[in-house]
């Protein structure tokens, strides 16, 4: 099971929950998308972890066969070519990556090179497999890092699935096992914020979304618009409200409205402010916190349908 | 001598945006001829100032007078030899007036484009 931890705000509490969750689980899979600010791995810490370039395909000329036809620049919607003095010229920037210059081009003069744009960590905590995608500064889209992290962390799921079934079986209690009703492990997908390209890539292929909301006016405008998002493409979801201190009435109404499911309220607390601030996960030092998070992984494989 | 200007809707004035522009005056010093074109990047989804500065490399301009013209559009028009000068006032003809009599300083400053959001 894919389990997707998003907001509409940054702040709002999606690493928290998706690390608490990933370590309750175990024997799982956690998967960082928010590529341009990894924050996971803070708390993580992850061991034995390896690196793997991410690179997207630019195109690359050839001026021997270049007719200078036009053809590739006349295609390109996103206008990062051009016909100067002859010369085709790129503007990696605005590239897509698309390939369609090399399709279109009747003298086969365009051919395809590696650019980096940043690169995938894997390494463990415990039990639990960490996959940390990180897009190099200034580059402007997350979206090919992020398609290389789901992809890596779905391949270690896949593994571990196989694995399991080639050994234990006498395992079947375990709190991971038992969320896992598709036999893969529990992949904890912790989203980067907001509702544009870069988080619709990163739910894709998630069975279902944990909403994570503060209960104020600004933090139930963003939680609206990502649930439109994740409603649009068919998630079901669940909401997590977090830094609670009294219920904020609009996110309550619309939540039973809607019918979605409240699975999980965090206090506003300063204890956990400061463990953060120190980079610990309270899961592993608050016996509260952790049952409360065992009791949110048993909802996940039930309640979210 | 070619040049090219971004012109507003009204047909007269410098438009404030160089890559969409509605439309561009063209300019022949030699032959006094003027046309005004559309420009086929006014609408475009993305790499609008791209589209626009190849487009005035094709009409064959020298030179272009505009108030602001983005990094990645002033590459291209520098690999195409188009001297950018900075536009005085917002009439076009006053403007052209004043190019013509080395009135007008070169556009030095480049803004960061808003290319690349994908």
């Amino acid at each position: 099971m894919k389990v997707a931890v998003l907001s509409g705000k940054g702040g709002a509490g999606k690493t928290m929950v998706a690390v608490n969750l990933a370590v309750t689980a175990g024997n799982a899979v956690y998967i960082d998308c928010d590529v341009e600010e990894p924050n996971g791995r803070l708390f993580l810490k992850p061991e034995h972890v390896t690196e793997t370039p991410v690179c997207t395909r630019l195109p690359k000329f050839d001026g021997d066969r270049c007719s200078g036809c036009r053809a590739c620049v006349d295609f390109c919607r996103f206008h990062a070519l051009v016909y100067i003095k002859g010369v085709p010229k790129l503007f990696a920037d605005v590239c897509h990556s698309c390939g369609g210059c090399m399709l279109v081009c009747p003298e086969q003069a365009i051919s395809e090179m590696d650019s980096p744009v940043g690169h995938i960590e894997q390494g463990h905590h415990g039990p639990l497999q960490v996959i940390t995608g990180v897009l190099n500064t200034g580059e402007a889209s997350g979206v090919p890092v992020i398609h290389s992290a789901l992809k890596a962390g779905f391949a270690a799921a896949q593994t571990a699935t196989l694995s399991a079934e080639g050994s234990a079986v006498d395992d079947v209690t375990s709190s991971a096992e038992g969320s896992a009703t598709d036999g893969f492990p529990l992949t904890i997908i912790d989203c980067p914020p907001g509702s544009a390209c870069s988080v619709m890539e990163s739910i894709a292929d998630a069975d279902c979304c944990l909403l994570v909301a503060e209960p104020t006016a600004f933090g139930f405008h963003n939680f609206r618009m990502v649930w439109e998002l994740a409603t649009l493409l068919g998630k079901p979801c669940g909401v997590i409200i977090n830094k609670m201190d009294a219920p904020f009435e609009p996110l309550e109404s619309f939540c039973r409205e809607q019918k979605l499911p409240v699975l999980m309220r965090i206090s506003f607390s300063q204890k956990l402010a400061r463990l953060a601030a120190e980079g610990g996960i309270p899961v592993e030092s608050d016996p509260e916190f952790a049952a409360d998070f065992a009791e949110l992984l048993e909802k996940i494989g039930g309640v979210i349908q | 001598m070619i040049i090219a200007v971004p012109l507003d809707e009204n047909k007269l004035d410098i438009c404030p945006s160089f890559g969409r522009a509605p439309y561009f005056l063209i300019r022949n010093t030699e032959s006094g001829q003027t046309d005004i074109l559309e420009n086929p990047a006014a609408q475009a989804e993305g790499g609008a100032g791209l589209q626009a500065a190849q487009f005035v490399a094709d009409q064959n301009a020298q030179a272009l007078i505009t108030f602001r013209c983005g990094e990645n559009a002033a590459e291209v028009l520098k690999a195409a030899d188009v001297v950018i000068y900075k536009a005085e006032g917002s009439d076009a003809e006053t403007n052209l007036a004043a190019q013509k009599e080395g009135k007008l300083a070169e556009l030095t400053h480049f803004h960061a484009g808003f290319h690349g959001i994908r």
